[in-house]
C-alpha cells in the first residue's frame, strides 16, 4: 500500500517542488529524480513480487502491472532526454510543461492500477488533461490548431466514454440494486447476470471513445496534428504511454465482455476497427511529406495491430501484449531521433532533409535502425510480436484477415521506406552555418537502450517477461 | 413529481433547440447555463423518496458549476477576445433546428429499443439524454466559432449526465467530483486556448485553422 501510494504521490509532490523552482535549467532534473524514484519502486514490485493495493479501487494486476512498468520503463527513457532537449529549449520557459510531465505520471500510474470504470475513465480524463500543456510547448500558430482539435476530438471521445460508463452500470444495476457497482473484480463473477442490450451500447460507446484516446481510425485524426506539431519527446510519450493506458481500458472491457459471454459481439468489432487502422495508416502513409506526421500514421497502424491481437484472441492476444511493448520501445527510438532531426534541420518535410548519417550520424543510425523494427523486420522484437499475431490469425482460419495484415504492412514498409531512407543517406545541405545542434550524451543515449530492448526482445524473450505477459494476456482469453 | 420532472426534461430540450436555431453567442450561452440549472434541480424531481444530503450536494455542485462557473468563463472569454455575437453555422438556423427535431425523434426511437431500467423515474430521461448527446455533436460540427464548439461540448456533457441521473443513488459520490472536476478542468484548459488562438490568429473562427491538412 505505502508503495503504490508513494507511485502515485512522488510525482504530484516534485510537480509542486519544479513549481517552485526558479531556473529552468535545474528545474528539468525533476523530471530524471521523479523517473528514477517511480522506475525503482516498480522493479522492487517485480523483485519482491508484490501486489500492492489501496482498498478494491485501486489494485495491482498482471495487466495493470504490464502496464506499470511500460510506463515507468519509458518515461526514464523520455526523462533524461528531456533534460538534454530542454537545455537546447531554454528560449523557452518549461515551468509548465515539466509540472505536466509529472502530472502525466501520475494520472497514467492511476489508470495501471485503476479496478474501477468510473476512476478509469477520471484517469484517463486527467492524462488528456495533463498531455494538453504538453503539445503547445512551442506556442505557435501550428501548436496551437493542434492542442485545441486534440482537445476537442478526444474531449468529445472521452465524454462518449463516460456515456458508455454509465451504460455499463445501468447493465449491472438492471436487475436491482448491487453492491460496488462498475468495480471490476465485484462484476466480472455477476458478469452473466448484466442486461445483454445495455452491455452492448456500453460496449460501442467505450470502444468508439477509449478508441479515440487510443487514435484508432476513423477516430484518429488528431493524431497526426497532434504528432506532428509537439516536440518529439511528446509524441512520444503519447504514442508509447497514452496509447497504452487507452489499450488497457479496452482490456478492461474485453474482460467483462469474456465473463459475460459476449465476445461473439466484441471480437468482430475490434477485428473490424484493427484492420480499418491499418488500412488508413497505410494509404495516408502513402502520400506523406511529413516525417513527423509519418510516425503518428505509424502510430495508428499499431493501434490496430494490438486491437486486431485483442479480436483475435488466444495465441494473437499474447502476441497483442508483446507487440505493446515492443511498440512502445521503438516509438521511443523514432520519436526522439526525430526530434533531433528536427531542431538540426529546422523543418519537418521529409524532401529537405538528407544525410542525416554525415550530419548527426548516432541520429541518423538510430532512426534508421528504429524504422527497421518499428516496421516489423526481423532481428527486432516487433518482428516476432507481429509474427505471433499471424501465427494467431492462421490458426484461427481468417485467411481475410491474414491477407489484409499482411497487404497492410507491406504498403506501410514500402511508404516508411521511401521517406526515411532518403532522408538518411545522400548529400547533406550544404548551408551548415544554418543547422542546428549536434547529437549528444543525453538526446542519443536512452533512445540507444531502447533500440537495445527492442533488438533483444526480438532475440529473446526473458522468462520473468514472458510469464507477465501471458499472465496479462490469460485475462482476455489469450494463451501461447 | 412526475410533472416537474417531464417539465425540466423539456426544458432541456428546449434550450438545445434554442441553440440550434438562434445567432448571438451570449443568449446561446444563457440557454445552456438556463439548462444546467434545470439539470442540477433535476435530481431531487426524480429521486424524492430519498433525498439525501449526498443527492442535494450534487444538485447544488451542479447548479453552480454548470448554471453559473462555467458560463461564467465562456463570458470572460468573449470579453477578453473582444468576439462577435454571432455565431456563423455551417449550416442555416432553420436546417440546423429542422434536425435537431430529427435527433430527438431518433433519441426516443433508440431508446425505444434498449429496455427501460428500473428506477429511472421518468420513461423520458433516456431519450432526452440520448438525444441532447447527438444535438450537442451537431452544434460542434456545425459551428465555426471555436467558442460555439466549446458550448457543443458543453450540451454532450449535460446530456451524458442527465442519462447519469438514472445511476445517481448507486455511483460513489468520490467518482462524480472526480467527473465534476476534470469537466471543469476541461472546460478552464479550452477556455485558456480560446484565448490563446484569440491572440495569435485574431480571430476564434475554426476556418482558420486549417495549416494542417493531408
Amino acid at each position: 500500500m505505502t508503495i503504490l501510494l508513494l507511485l502515485l504521490l512522488i510525482p504530484v509532490v516534485l510537480a509542486g517542488v519544479s513549481l517552485a523552482i526558479r531556473s529552468d535549467v535545474w528545474r528539468p532534473w525533476m523530471l530524471v529524480i521523479a523517473a528514477v524514484l517511480h522506475a525503482s519502486l516498480v522493479a522492487n514490485l517485480w523483485v519482491s513480487d508484490a501486489w500492492p493495493s489501496i482498498g478494491t479501487w485501486l489494485s495491482l494486476d498482471p495487466a495493470g502491472k504490464v502496464v506499470l512498468s511500460l510506463i515507468s520503463a519509458l518515461f526514464l527513457a523520455a526523462s533524461v532526454y528531456a533534460v538534454g532537449y530542454l537545455h537546447r529549449r531554454l528560449e523557452r520557459p518549461n515551468r509548465t510543461f515539466v509540472t505536466s510531465l509529472l502530472f502525466f505520471l501520475s494520472a497514467t500510474s492511476v489508470v495501471a492500477f485503476s479496478q474501477h470504470f468510473g476512476l478509469l475513465w477520471v484517469a484517463l480524463e486527467a492524462t488528456t488533461l495533463a498531455s494538453a500543456p504538453l503539445l503547445y510547448f512551442n506556442h505557435n500558430s501550428r501548436s496551437l490548431e493542434a492542442t485545441w482539435k486534440y482537445l476537442l476530438i478526444c474531449s468529445v471521445g472521452i465524454a462518449l466514454a463516460l456515456l458508455g460508463t454509465f451504460f455499463l452500470a445501468v447493465a449491472e444495476t438492471f436487475q436491482g440494486p448491487v453492491e460496488s457497482a462498475l468495480l471490476l473484480p465485484a462484476m466480472l463473477p455477476r458478469a452473466g447476470s448484466l442486461s445483454v442490450p445495455w452491455l452492448h451500447a456500453a460496449f460501442i460507446f467505450l470502444l468508439v471513445g477509449y478508441g479515440t484516446k487510443m487514435g484508432l481510425a476513423p477516430m484518429h485524426t488528431w493524431k497526426p496534428d497532434a504528432y506532428g506539431e509537439a516536440p518529439g519527446l511528446v509524441g512520444f510519450l503519447l504514442s508509447g504511454v497514452l496509447t497504452s493506458c487507452a489499450f488497457l481500458a479496452l482490456v478492461r472491457l474485453t474482460q467483462v465482455c469474456q465473463a459475460a459471454g459476449q465476445m461473439d459481439f466484441a471480437r468482430p468489432l475490434f477485428i473490424l476497427l484493427g484492420l480499418l487502422s491499418m488500412g488508413v495508416a497505410a494509404v495516408f502513409m502513402l502520400g506523406q511529406t511529413d516525417y513527423k506526421r509519418m510516425l503518428a500514421y505509424s502510430s495508428v497502424e499499431h493501434m490496430g495491430i494490438l486491437t486486431l491481437g485483442l479480436g483475435l484472441g488466444g495465441l494473437a492476444t499474447y502476441g497483442a501484449w508483446l507487440h505493446m511493448v515492443n511498440n512502445g520501445l521503438a516509438k521511443g527510438v523514432l520519436f526522439l531521433m526525430a526530434g533531433n532531426i528536427h531542431r538540426h534541420y529546422r523543418t519537418k518535410t521529409a524532401s529537405e532533409v538528407h544525410g542525416v548519417l554525415h550530419r548527426l550520424p548516432w541520429s541518423g543510425a538510430l532512426f534508421m535502425a528504429g524504422f527497421i523494427a518499428i516496421t516489423g523486420s526481423p532481428p527486432f522484437g516487433l518482428f516476432m510480436s507481429e509474427f505471433t499475431i499471424l501465427r494467431g490469425a492462421i490458426g484461427n482460419g481468417h485467411w481475410g484477415i491474414v491477407a489484409g495484415y499482411l497487404g497492410c504492412l507491406a504498403v506501410i514498409f514500402i511508404g516508411m521506406a521511401r521517406i526515411v531512407v532518403p532522408m538518411v543517406f545522400g548529400e547533406p545541405p550544404n548551408d551548415a552555418a544554418a543547422s542546428g545542434p549536434k547529437d549528444s550524451f543525453l538526446t542519443t543515449f536512452t533512445p540507444l537502450v531502447l533500440l537495445a530492448a527492442v533488438l533483444v526482445l526480438g532475440l529473446y524473450i526473458p522468462s520473468w517477461l514472458d510469464r507477465a505477459l501471458l499472465a496479462a494476456a490469460q485475462l482476455v482469453g489469450g494463451l501461447r | 413529481m412526475e410533472h416537474v420532472t417531464q417539465l425540466l426534461l423539456i426544458l432541456v430540450i428546449l434550450a438545445n433547440l434554442f441553440v440550434l436555431g438562434s445567432h448571438p453567442l451570449g443568449a446561446c450561452i444563457r440557454a445552456v447555463a438556463f439548462q444546467g440549472i434545470a439539470l442540477g434541480l433535476l435530481p431531487l424531481s426524480l429521486h424524492p423518496e430519498e433525498r439525501s444530503i449526498h443527492l442535494f450536494v450534487i444538485a447544488l455542485g451542479m447548479v453552480g458549476l454548470k448554471g453559473f462557473v462555467i458560463p461564467g468563463l465562456l463570458f470572460r472569454a468573449i470579453r477578453d477576445a473582444a468576439i462577435r455575437k454571432e455565431q456563423e453555422p455551417l449550416i442555416g438556423f432553420n436546417t440546423g433546428l429542422f434536425l435537431g427535431a430529427i435527433l430527438v425523434g431518433l433519441g426516443f426511437g433508440i431508446a425505444g429499443k434498449l429496455p427501460l431500467p428500473p428506477h429511472t423515474g421518468s420513461s423520458m430521461v433516456v431519450p432526452v439524454a440520448l438525444s441532447t448527446v447527438m444535438m450537442g455533436l451537431l452544434v460542434i460540427v456545425t459551428r465555426a466559432k471555436i467558442l460555439s464548439q466549446a458550448l457543443g461540448y458543453l450540451i454532450l456533457e449535460n446530456g451524458i449526465y442527465t442519462f447519469g441521473l438514472i445511476l445517481a443513488a448507486g455511483l460513489p459520490g468520490l467518482i462524480e467530483m472526480g467527473v465534476l472536476l476534470d469537466i471543469f478542468a476541461g472546460i478552464f484548459i479550452m477556455g485558456t486556448v480560446i484565448e490563446h488562438i484569440h491572440r495569435e490568429f485574431g480571430s476564434i473562427s475554426a476556418h482558420k485553422l486549417v495549416n494542417l491538412r493531408e
